[in-house]
């Protein structure tokens, strides 16, 4: 055997790599700087004396994250059937929902997560969870919500949420979750 | 990592002959004695595989120890590799006696083949410049008292193992007439953890599972990595800064760079077979193309696939002329072919249930998939679509990559309900199946090209 290489042997040039590197980092801040900001919590209530304060439930933030949650009662999330995408009856609803509660929190942006079942090859499911966050997204703009406020991600097969090998697991892992960027 | 073939005609005749004026290598304390083990079916011994003696047993830097215990775990790691895949019946060197060192040139065929041993594989060990070590390999026929090839590799101590597969190579090309396969490494990913949280990290071991390392930490999840064709670099996905992209890894320097700048989520990276080019699958608003990009990193990426749909995956024929990939354009997945370029796109595969994940034999001469109806089931047909064959029958096994031969399919089996998963390897006849040994859960594997 000899050091000589027959085959494909392609060295990353450095300045080429670097230059990758540097374009990443920077598309990374630019992800960064893109981010809406925080939303302040609201401000304290004039403090009128030194008294305990009044025994009132706290309840989440309004426009908060808890709040979306709390608010959806599990309308955060539409259900698919098997290898589907479309957005059915109920689907509409849900996202109905969702879209008249981004209306009144115009500075909330939302990522969209894609799931499918375990049914599926991995690259396959990749690809069909970002088709049903796609589609849900699609939705939410049809209704008014501004496109450049819904991200979407897929997680194909990866982050089930029901575990069991059956129909009915699978049914309630094929989902598109909506979930608020706090 | 070096390893240098030696000009064996003149090792060969200086080495051991010479060594055979010497006195003989005193056995070892605690190294064989010549016994054998009663429970061994003599009837099926198809090679003998006994201890390569060293001419003077010096320490070394290798995992196994001095020359004399390096020649013992040599033998063993010879006899694992042709065990393993089936087709021999070999017998390790803890079953058999010791050949003495000038007997690695001139074996003594009537103590073999009085054991019904119809092929020896001798060998020897010695230290070699610089700490490295010289082994020497000759397979024999007994029968024909003849030798019928032999070959010799200085290697650096730790990667003895590699001198083994190299052995293990030549005995099994010679035998079987296939290419070699053994001196190869696999990419893979470890899993851990609960099914609803999966720690997903990019690891790396030779193609028995030995010198096993991981990559990546698992703060990400990691996922599909690919070998380049050099073992330079590694592509894989990862979630790093939450959406799915590829990288290409370089395994020498630990560094890692975007393959593009696109933002979209990229996922399902291979290598051309020349390691020129990356294809990739990017989805756009919820429909996902082939992409090829140069792997040098420069250059703007070439969409291959345009069909509405799920376009995803490729595999490279052997030439590098055409792409096999998988599509659901025409309803669910199934198997296309098309030119390199992305022209001539064609359906190659109309069966019931979804076909997924085609891999290209380096042979160029089947396609391995995923067969989806029910169960998930690694399966073989030809180029052309036809002569369908399964290898598996699981619950759900997936994603076949090929030996570098062409003769061997790994896979990954998940398990129903707990979500385990472990890496198997099925030969073409659907028979011999085997389960890798791996530290943790595996799947994903990547099978890399015969090292040089």
């Amino acid at each position: 055997m000899t050091d000589r290489k027959t085959i494909g042997a392609v060295p990353l040039r450095p300045a080429l790599q670097a230059a990758a590197l540097l374009m990443a980092g920077s598309l990374a801040l630019a992800g960064c700087s893109k981010k809406a900001p925080a939303e302040l919590p609201p401000p304290p209530a004039p403090t009128t004396a030194s008294e305990a304060p009044p025994p009132v439930s706290q309840g989440p933030v309004p426009g908060s994250q808890a709040d979306f949650a709390a608010q959806m009662m599990g309308k955060d999330t539409i259900y698919f059937d098997t290898d589907k995408f479309n957005i059915d009856a109920e689907d509409q609803a849900a996202l109905g929902a969702q879209a008249q509660w981004l209306m009144r929190y115009p500075a909330k942006r939302v990522t969209l997560e894609g799931h499918a079942d375990e049914r599926g090859t991995r690259d396959y499911n990749l690809a069909l969870g970002e088709r049903r966050a796609n589609a849900a997204k699609n939705f939410l703009v049809s209704l008014g919500v501004d496109a450049a406020r819904v991200n979407t991600v897929s997680y194909g097969k990866e982050r089930p949420v029901a575990l069991g090998s059956d129909e009915a697991s699978w049914a309630k892992n094929r989902r598109a979750v909506t979930v608020t960027i706090d | 990592m070096k390893l240098i073939a030696l000009p064996l005609l003149a090792l060969v005749l200086a080495a051991p002959l010479a060594a055979q004026n010497a006195a003989p290598p005193a056995a070892e304390p605690g190294g064989l004695t010549g016994s054998v083990s009663d429970e061994t079916p003599w009837q099926d011994l198809g090679i003998a595989i006994p201890t390569f003696p060293t001419d003077a047993d010096v320490p070394t830097q290798a995992s196994a120890g001095s020359t004399a215990a390096l020649g013992k775990a040599l033998a063993q790691v010879i006899t694992a590799d042709l065990k393993n895949n089936g087709l021999f019946k070999p017998t390790g060197p803890d079953a058999l006696p010791q050949p003495s060192f000038g007997q690695v040139v001139a074996p003594d065929f009537g103590i073999w083949s009085g054991r019904g041993a119809e092929m020896l594989v001798h060998g020897y060990v010695r230290a070699a410049a610089g700490g490295n070590v010289t082994v020497g390999c000759y397979l024999y026929d007994v029968g024909l008292k003849q030798q019928l090839v032999k070959g010799g590799w200085e290697v650096a101590p730790g990667d003895w193992r590699r001198a083994a597969h190299k052995c293990a190579d030549l005995v099994y090309s010679r035998l079987s007439g296939e290419s070699p396969f053994f001196d190869s490494k696999i990419a893979y990913i470890a899993e851990t953890g609960p099914k609803d949280h999966r720690m997903k990290r990019l690891a790396i071991m030779d193609s028995d599972g030995a010198n096993h390392r991981y990559i990546t930490t698992g703060q990400s999840i990691a996922l599909t990595p690919r070998y380049s064709p050099d073992y330079k670099s590694l592509l894989y996905l990862s979630y790093f800064n939450g959406a799915p992209r590829i990288y290409a890894y370089d395994i020498e320097k630990g560094t890692q760079r975007l393959i593009t700048a696109n933002r979209n989520p990229t996922f399902a990276p291979r290598w051309s077979p020349d390691g020129k080019w990356v294809l990739y699958s990017m989805a756009t608003a919820g429909n996902t193309d082939i992409y090829r990009i140069a792997s040098s990193g420069g250059g703007a990426p070439q969409r291959l696939t345009n069909a509405p749909g799920i376009n995803v995956g490729g595999s490279y024929s052997p030439d590098g002329s055409k792409i096999v990939f998988e599509s659901d354009r025409s309803g669910s997945q199934q198997v296309y072919v098309m030119n390199a370029d992305g022209t001539d796109q064609r359906r190659i595969s109309f069966l019931g249930g979804r076909a997924a994940t085609p891999e290209w034999s380096p042979r160029g001469d089947q396609i391995a998939f995923t067969h989806i109806a029910g169960n998930l089931r690694v399966a073989v047909m030809s180029p052309g679509g036809g002569n369908m064959r399964y290898l598996t029958d699981s619950w759900q096994d997936e994603a076949p990559t090929w030996s570098p031969n062409g003769r061997i399919i790994q896979f990954f089996r998940t398990e129903k309900n707990s979500g385990k998963t472990s890496i198997w390897q099925v030969d073409l006849t659907g028979r011999n199946e085997r389960r890798l040994p791996t530290p943790v859960d595996a799947s994903d594997p990547a099978w890399g090209p015969v090292r040089p």
